[in-house]
């Protein structure tokens, strides 16, 4: 069980806009809240209210600053979770079979009953997208809302992952990578989509669209621009006498 | 990494443990009847009391028999059958120590399955991409070393103690000096981690959670770090240097406690290094 399947019907995954995303965390706070009521067992915090609070989380948003060649530099917010790699590393290395990957659709999950909690899969991810829930002893991760996407009980617009669903910006966009003409394959091929780590031989399944080049100054910014130079550089009347005295002092 | 109390004790002393039973396994004239089990019982003791150490690792230990299962493609669930084979086996060895008949071949497999389990324990490191000094073919010829040095020692083979500390040293050294570059070498960095370096030079600019967390504690852990350059001079002298010397001077009896005892916590010192200065490319998001 805890091999890759060979193929997967399908396999979904997020495409996530480096270029839109505003680091405004809503997808954190839905994807905690989601997770936190549909499971087994809530995504746990410890010490919520205290000097020292931490908690699991399945999806983060980190925040990078790129410097280029010339220019100035441009922040990026860089939201994070599971990848839902073809060759997910944390399947492989574990004991129980607890983790594996889905035939169906790509996903990859953990079955909480009969996860042990050595914490071996979450060394084995390169990418940090797994945390250990320290209330309950087993591993929890980004299930793609799997208890959203196929439930029938709830509206069609909210079937999706909590974190698309939450987006302000329309950063994160949902849907199977695998089929070549589906509208995050072709939102990936058009905008030069690319995986995270392609050197730890994992092969995501998320993609990531990076930053479009930023406008720079070229040329006269405008035709007004010399009307708008400071005109008196040097003080006069009452303020220029207080300038020459003091700088004979 | 976080070097966990539990996963030291556990690699160092399950790793003696199994390495005496190697050791006891292949000796030419087993001590017979009750005699023969003193350093059995001594090999299990130190297996057992690992396995336990590390069972305190797991957060369901009410679960730990379903670790069993995935042998076909986990080392840690490859580490548990063997761990188990070598276990039954070498109470197979004794019994037939006991009954003063021993069974040579049971004996030789008791040894290869101990080797096989010290295998296990090294590859469940050195299996791991995403911790690039981690990521070679000495992690498990380091543990393999280690495990015989030890069981030498505690077996009383002085001479091949004495060459094992030196090959083990040697390797130990090199392994230090090796594992330093491996991270640089596996070509992971900031830019292909966030595939921003076509964009210019990234730079982690803040964290995206400002308490600690569960990737910090265990997977970013730089705290221990610091001290690595001295903890290995330590670990050196106490697992290498004092016990090779005191088996150069003299064959007295409790010269062999003494360098026994010096080398255990110099293995001690050395796992704990093992630990603490393994850096996990998620570190490179955090900016550590």
């Amino acid at each position: 069980m805890t091999d890759h399947p060979s193929h997967t019907h399908r396999q979904l995954g997020l495409v996530i806009d480096l270029d839109t995303c505003v680091g405004c965390q809503a997808c954190v706070v839905s994807c905690k809240a989601w997770n936190s009521q549909s499971q087994p067992s809530p995504l746990s915090d410890q010490d919520p209210y205290g000097a020292d609070p931490s908690g699991s989380f399945l999806n983060r948003v980190h925040g990078f600053e790129v410097a280029p060649e010339a220019g100035p530099a441009q922040l990026v917010h860089f939201p994070k979770s599971c990848l839902h790699c073809a060759e997910a590393p944390c399947v492989i290395v574990c004991p129980t079979g607890a983790s594996y990957k889905r035939v169906e659709d790509g996903i990859v999950l953990v079955n909480e009953a009969d996860c042990i909690g050595c914490g071996l899969c979450a060394w084995a991810c390169p990418y940090g997208a797994r945390e250990m829930d320290m209330a309950e002893g087993v591993m929890k991760k980004c299930t793609l809302c799997v208890d959203r996407i196929y439930n029938e009980r709830l509206p069609e617009a909210d079937r999706e992952p909590a974190c698309v669903r939450s987006c302000p910006a329309g950063a994160r966009h949902f849907g199977d990578l695998s089929d070549p003409e589906s509208a995050v394959s072709l939102l990936v091929e058009a905008r030069g989509g690319m995986d995270l780590m392609p050197e730890q031989g994992t092969r995501p399944a998320n993609k990531y669209l990076p930053p479009r080049p930023r406008d720079a100054w070229q040329g006269e910014v405008d035709v007004l621009a010399p009307w708008l130079e400071p005109v008196a550089e040097e003080p006069k009347g009452l303020l220029g006498w207080i300038d020459r005295t003091l700088a004979r002092l | 990494m976080h070097p966990a109390p539990s996963l030291v004790l556990f690699t160092t002393l399950s790793g003696l443990g199994f390495g005496l039973l190697a050791w006891l396994g292949v000796a030419p004239s087993p001590p017979r009847g009750l005699a023969g089990l003193g350093p059995l019982a001594l090999a299990y003791a130190l297996c057992l009391s690992g396995l336990a150490a590390s069972a305190a690792h797991l957060g369901r230990r009410d679960r730990a028999l379903k670790a069993f299962s995935q042998w076909r493609t986990s080392w840690l669930s490859r580490e548990a059958w063997a761990a188990l084979a070598t276990l039954l086996l070498g109470g197979g060895f004794g019994l037939s120590l006991l009954l003063g008949q021993p069974v040579r071949p049971l004996g030789w497999l008791t040894a290869a399955a101990a080797l096989t389990t010290v295998l296990c324990t090294g590859m469940i490191y050195a299996q791991l991409r995403s911790v690039p000094r981690w990521h070679h073919s000495s992690t498990p010829a380091l543990f393999l070393a280690y495990a015989l040095t030890g069981g030498a020692l505690l077996a009383g083979q002085r001479w091949p103690a004495l060459a094992l500390l030196i090959g083990t040293a040697a390797l130990q050294l090199w392994v230090w000096h090796d594992g330093g570059s491996r991270f640089a070498r596996s070509g992971s960095t900031l830019a292909s981690a966030t595939g921003l370096g076509a964009q210019g030079r990234p730079r982690a600019l803040f964290p995206p959670h400002s308490g600690s967390s569960y990737l910090t504690r265990e997977m970013v852990f730089v705290v221990a770090r610091r001290h690595a350059s001295k903890l290995r001079v330590l670990a050196g002298l106490c697992a290498f240097l004092l016990p090779a010397a005191l088996l150069l001077l003299g064959a007295l009896p409790y010269f062999g406690l003494i360098s026994l005892a010096s080398h255990v916590t110099g293995v001690f010192l050395s796992r704990w290094v093992f630990f603490a200065e393994a850096e996990h490319v998620v570190g490179l998001y955090y900016g550590r």
